[in-house]
């Protein structure tokens, strides 16, 4: 039996901003992992990424995090992934004060 | 200073020109990012976690008054009013915005500075010691050396795509504050017998996934033959460098792989086709620029008042005895401006900050800056007199740390909290550290102790030279902490041990502690550096205190 498929979101960052952004289920991209579309099928998540990655005009670097659903969304696996849904540890400054801005 | 001649000026106005359209053609779709990314790069903009970051050179780590203040005008104007001194002796802008960034490089080339050769496979920024010109124990000042190998290297044609990026170190002095047993070349001055300056080149050595101290090729290199030797080597380096493997294209491994005596045989070899060709056109432009860095006129005052106030403030004193430093005028003194106020991030300089030492720079320090990699600010040329009315001036604006050389002066690279590359955040456990020792209030009596941090294994934080290192790794998921003992960065340079096990996030900060306090259980008097208890008695008592839980008692 293969492994079951660890789901995943696609996120890249805004060519202009550098900002992290999501991919959301209806094609937008939100500042917000908890909006981005949990992606729990392989095939699904490579045809997304493709998506992803020919908007040239929009984003950067796009690629497959893993992710896992929670009370209002997705959310990160990875404390990498964690820090970029709200910036730097040493000041407020990004996403988590941007966001609230 | 060195002022540039009007073919550097009109080499950076072009490259900016360049940029500013290849941007323009990335926004509009004409240019993809694989296309643009090389292009970025070579011109110091990389793409980090949060945002782009801007790499600007600070060749050999001085500025003047002018050139700070404009980069205050970038912090404040491009990004978020703060800019961070790296340990490569450049400036990093964490937040610009793409778009921006043509408008900086033009800023920055109004005041002589670009982010030119910053990034890519070419010879980086020239750093020197942080004392050049000042120092009572320099032979000379390295700086016009550096000015000349700045000028050789910047889109040097043969160089422009070496196996990997190239790193050269300098210094004029045998105390060596460069680092420069850690570079792709060192250069350190000596004398020879017959009492003429030349230098020791070292080369091979990195820090890095694989860390390696340089072996000396050349035991005594006349300056005459700097520009053809550097040449020779970085040519055998180009023809033999590992071009299939990344992490083995380094030239220690070059070295390594090749052996040191093939390697010194295959550079006199090319130095003997090259020397020829260098017709003494060098030499006529080092000349030219050694007048740029003729030393400032001294005041000749009574340095009384210093004296007196020395005396009388135990603050300035406490700050006079850490943050200075001797220099060859006895009336002088080299002042260090710690950038690592007990809680703030290492490094990190505010544009107000940015522009009170630039006044001071003007007022009281003959108009020099230098940046150091240690990630501090210096003066390097203070009348004592005026020492006290600085220090008072650096209080205000929160400059006015006493711990340069302490357990709280850490170098920490900028770790997870920026860096796409970081397995594990730095700063957090560098400001950790810091607070803890000040509400301990034992810095002062821990004495000399330096604290290297990086946040993965390329070793921007200089880990493996710390007295104590600190490197962050991902460990299954989860942030962990590996430590070193005994590194060493000066002209008797050791990559530090590893004492076992590393540590989670929350538990770094008391290991560090253990370690500290089993030193000062340790050491034959107070007198006896870290380091040197370290050597004396080697890794088992601090192993023993850090993983038994033994030499925890009170230090007192």
């Amino acid at each position: 039996m293969s492994r079951p498929y660890t789901p995943k979101v696609v996120t890249a960052n805004r060519l202009r901003e550098g900002d992290v952004v999501y991919l959301t289920a209806d094609d937008r991209w939100t500042p917000h992992h908890h909006e981005a579309e949990l992606i729990v099928d392989e095939a699904h998540a490579q045809m997304r990424l493709l998506h992803a990655a020919a908007q040239k005009l929009l984003v950067v670097g796009a690629y497959l995090a893993d992710a896992k659903p929670g009370a209002k969304g997705p959310e990160p696996v990875h404390f990498r992934e964690a820090f970029r849904t709200r910036g730097p540890s040493n000041y407020d400054h990004g996403k988590q004060a941007d966001l609230r801005a | 200073m060195y002022s540039y001649s009007d073919f550097d000026e009109a080499f950076v106005r072009s490259r900016v020109a360049q940029f500013t359209q290849q941007v323009e053609r990335r926004l509009d779709g004409s240019l993809t990012e694989d296309e643009f990314r090389p292009l970025r790069l070579m011109n110091g903009l990389y793409l980090q976690l949060h945002a782009y970051m801007l790499r600007v050179a600070i060749p050999y780590g001085t500025l003047s008054p002018h050139q700070m203040r404009q980069l205050a005008y970038i912090a404040d104007t491009w990004d978020k009013g703060y800019g961070h001194f790296t340990t490569r002796q450049n400036i990093q802008f964490n937040w610009p915005k793409l778009p921006d960034v043509p408008a900086i490089l033009s800023a920055l080339a109004d005041v002589e500075m670009h982010a030119i050769q910053t990034s890519g496979n070419c010879v980086r920024n020239v750093t020197a010691d942080h004392f050049a010109g000042a120092a009572a124990d320099e032979i000379e000042d390295p700086r016009p050396y550096a000015e000349l190998l700045r000028q050789w290297s910047t889109d040097h044609p043969e160089f422009q795509f070496l196996p990997r990026k190239f790193k050269i170190a300098i210094t004029g002095a045998p105390n060596d504050r460069a680092v420069t047993k850690a570079h792709d070349i060192g250069l350190r001055m000596h004398r020879n017998a017959a009492g003429e300056p030349g230098f020791e080149v070292m080369v091979g050595g990195g820090l890095g996934r694989t860390p390696m101290i340089g072996h000396t090729v050349r035991d005594f290199l006349p300056v005459a033959d700097l520009l053809p030797y550097v040449e020779a080597v970085l040519s055998v380096y180009n023809t033999l460098g590992r071009r299939d493997n990344k992490y083995k294209a380094r030239i220690k491994i070059t070295v390594h792989e090749t052996g040191v005596e093939e390697i010194t045989r295959m550079v006199e070899e090319r130095f003997a086709e090259l020397r020829p060709l260098f017709g003494g056109a060098d030499q006529a432009l080092l000349e030219d620029i050694r007048a740029a860095f003729a030393p400032p006129a001294f005041r000749n005052a009574p340095i009384d008042a210093y004296d007196a106030f020395y005396k009388a403030d135990p603050s300035f004193r406490a700050w006079a005895d850490t943050n200075l430093a001797q220099h060859r005028n006895d009336q002088y003194a080299i002042v260090t401006i710690s950038i690592k106020a007990h809680g703030e991030t290492p490094g990190d300089a505010t544009s107000e900050q940015m522009r009170v030492m630039a006044d001071l720079a003007e007022r009281y320090g003959h108009g020099d800056l230098r940046i150091s990699h240690e990630q501090n600010v210096i003066l390097p040329h203070v009348h004592k007199s005026d020492l006290p009315t600085l220090h008072a001036a650096l209080v205000q604006v929160g400059l006015g740390t006493a711990n340069v050389g302490l357990i709280s002066d850490i170098i920490a690279c900028p770790g997870m909290d920026y860096c796409a590359l970081a397995t594990a955040r730095s700063i957090p456990i560098a400001t950790q550290i810091a607070t803890r020792f000040d509400e301990l209030k034992l810095e002062h009596e821990i004495g000399p102790l330096k604290i290297k941090i990086s946040g993965c294994i390329n070793a921007c934080g200089h880990h493996h030279v710390g007295h104590i290192g600190i490197l962050g790794l991902d460990r299954a998921g989860v942030e962990n902490y590996q430590i070193t003992l005994g590194g060493d960065g000066t002209e008797t340079a050791v990559i530090g041990d590893k004492t076992g096990p590393g540590f989670a996030y929350d538990e770094i900060v008391p290991a560090i502690e253990r370690i500290v306090r089993a030193y000062l259980n340790l050491r034959s008097e107070a007198a006896e550096t870290f380091l040197q208890t370290f050597r004396r008695l080697g890794m088992e008592p601090f192993k023993a205190a850090l993983y038994d839980g033994a030499g925890e008692r009170d230090a007192a």
